[in-house]
């Protein structure tokens, strides 16, 4: 049984079921709130949800009992009191090396952290104090911080991305950090621009392979990158069979370093799925080559949007599931690493998350 | 001291109670005074910069209110989500 824990524009969704067999939603909660990210710690069952009130400001919430009724507030979600910036919102929890550890990565560019599950929380002060800083750009979804990697073993290295402050690097727990963006070639600035390293590096999401951790795997505004020296340098994969380079989220087969899976949009200046088919790419040569998997999505007339935090799997090599989430309120899955997919969910509010857990 | 009138998750948040009787010369003084007294409310008004957020109005006996509008004693304070959204 797999669930799936899924953020809308009006409220989480809770669903189970499995792959090709239907899937059953089982709880909304936050109902008509934007809920922007929501995820289950494996660890300890804890349910977690960012949750950007328009009158209230971002919250966090948590629960370990029935999410239909009682949820918690987490402490601590916020930058410093009587500076002259609010925290906009959180787009993304992931689950730290150390156990009861989580992250949570938020708009201005921040990460917070968690040692007790996400009880309390505490801003990352090395990233929170950068120098450059006051010079970062935002992208259009503003300066958030939305991808957050871990390295298997060891609590001290991570990798984080802002768009569009780039990719950032700590090697001794979030004390310091330094950037992450050579071999980046954002197509968007002008040539004059490229050596000023606070002009945008508009980053959509980052994945590590966990087999292979010095490999990551990015999809950006205008381009996939791999790195296999642990973000030193980057080097572009999006040609080799990808109708566009475009588009936010991405995954990977955590059994197979050489695999990743995006999901195209034609380009920047029309954020749709190209030629009105829906369809997930898959490589298994690190890039080299990509292949179209789109048996059992729609292939007409389908003009969707898969946001960064929306596309997750579950399980690994040839158990590997995968499923996404549109705007469009539409959810697809498929239970044999993309070879075919089924409809999950429709006519949900506009997905902003999936997990699948 | 004037009173400041919450509702929904705002009034559950300070003790489910709808009225507080507060002092302060200016609109965000009571609002500041309020998160003090009731610090289950933080954040949820006020940001960290001090400021009322984006979506929150401010009512002075029935007039849409500023942070800086004056107060005085006997006045009523409703604290409102906007009418927005989408």
């Amino acid at each position: 049984m797999t669930e799936l824990v899924v953020g809308t524009k009006k409220g989480l969704f809770l669903l189970e079921g499995e792959p090709g067999h239907g899937f059953e939603i089982k709880t909304r909660a936050f109902a008509g709130e934007p809920v922007d990210f929501a995820t289950r710690d494996p660890r300890s069952g804890r349910l977690l949800a960012t949750v950007t009130s328009p009158f209230y400001g971002p919250k966090i919430f948590y629960t370990d009992d029935d999410p239909a009724l009682a949820w918690e507030q987490a402490e601590g979600v916020a930058l410093p009191q009587g500076g002259d910036q609010a925290l906009e919102r959180v787009w993304v929890i992931a689950r730290g090396e150390a156990d009861g550890t989580l992250y949570a990565g938020g708009d201005p560019g921040v990460l917070f952290e968690s040692r007790d599950g996400g009880v309390t929380w505490e801003l990352n002060a090395g990233l929170w104090e950068q120098p450059s800083r006051p010079r970062w750009q935002p992208g259009g979804g503003g300066l958030c911080l939305h991808s957050i990697c871990t390295w298997p073993g060891d609590a001290n290295r991570l990798a984080v991305a802002i768009s569009a402050a780039g990719m950032w690097l700590t090697e001794d727990g979030g004390r310091s950090w330094r950037r992450s963006n050579r071999g980046i070639n954002p197509r968007y600035l002008p040539a004059e621009a490229l050596a000023d390293e606070n002009a945008g590096r508009c980053v959509h999401h980052v994945e590590r392979a966990p087999k292979r951790p010095g490999r990551m795997f990015m999809q950006f505004h205008g381009g996939v990158y791999r790195s296999d020296d642990a973000g030193a340098s980057w080097t572009d994969i999006g040609g080799g069979g990808l109708p566009s380079d475009f588009g936010f989220p991405l995954t990977l087969d955590p059994a197979d370093p050489d695999s990743a899976y995006v999901i195209p949009l034609v380009a920047d200046m029309d954020r749709v799925t190209p030629d009105g088919r829906v369809r997930v790419y898959e490589t298994r040569d690190a890039g080299g080559t990509w292949a179209a998997r789109g048996d059992g999505l729609p292939a007409g007339h389908a003009y969707l949007t898969v946001l960064r935090q929306a596309f997750s799997r579950a399980g690994e090599g040839e158990e590997l599931e995968l499923y996404f989430g549109a705007t469009s309120g539409d959810l697809f899955g498929s239970g044999d690493a993309g070879a075919t997919w089924s409809t999950v969910a429709t006519r949900l509010p506009p997905v902003f998350s999936l997990v699948a857990v | 001291m004037a009173v400041v009138c919450l509702r929904g998750p705002l009034r559950k948040l300070a003790g489910g109670r709808p009225e507080h009787e507060l002092e302060g010369t200016q609109v965000i003084d009571l609002l500041k005074a309020l998160e003090l007294r009731h610090p289950d409310l933080g954040g949820w008004i006020l940001d960290e910069r001090g400021r009322s957020r984006r979506h929150i109005n401010v009512f002075l006996n029935g007039e849409r209110a500023a942070e800086a509008t004056a107060v005085r004693s006997g006045d009523r304070i409703e604290v409102l989500p906007a009418i927005t959204g989408g």
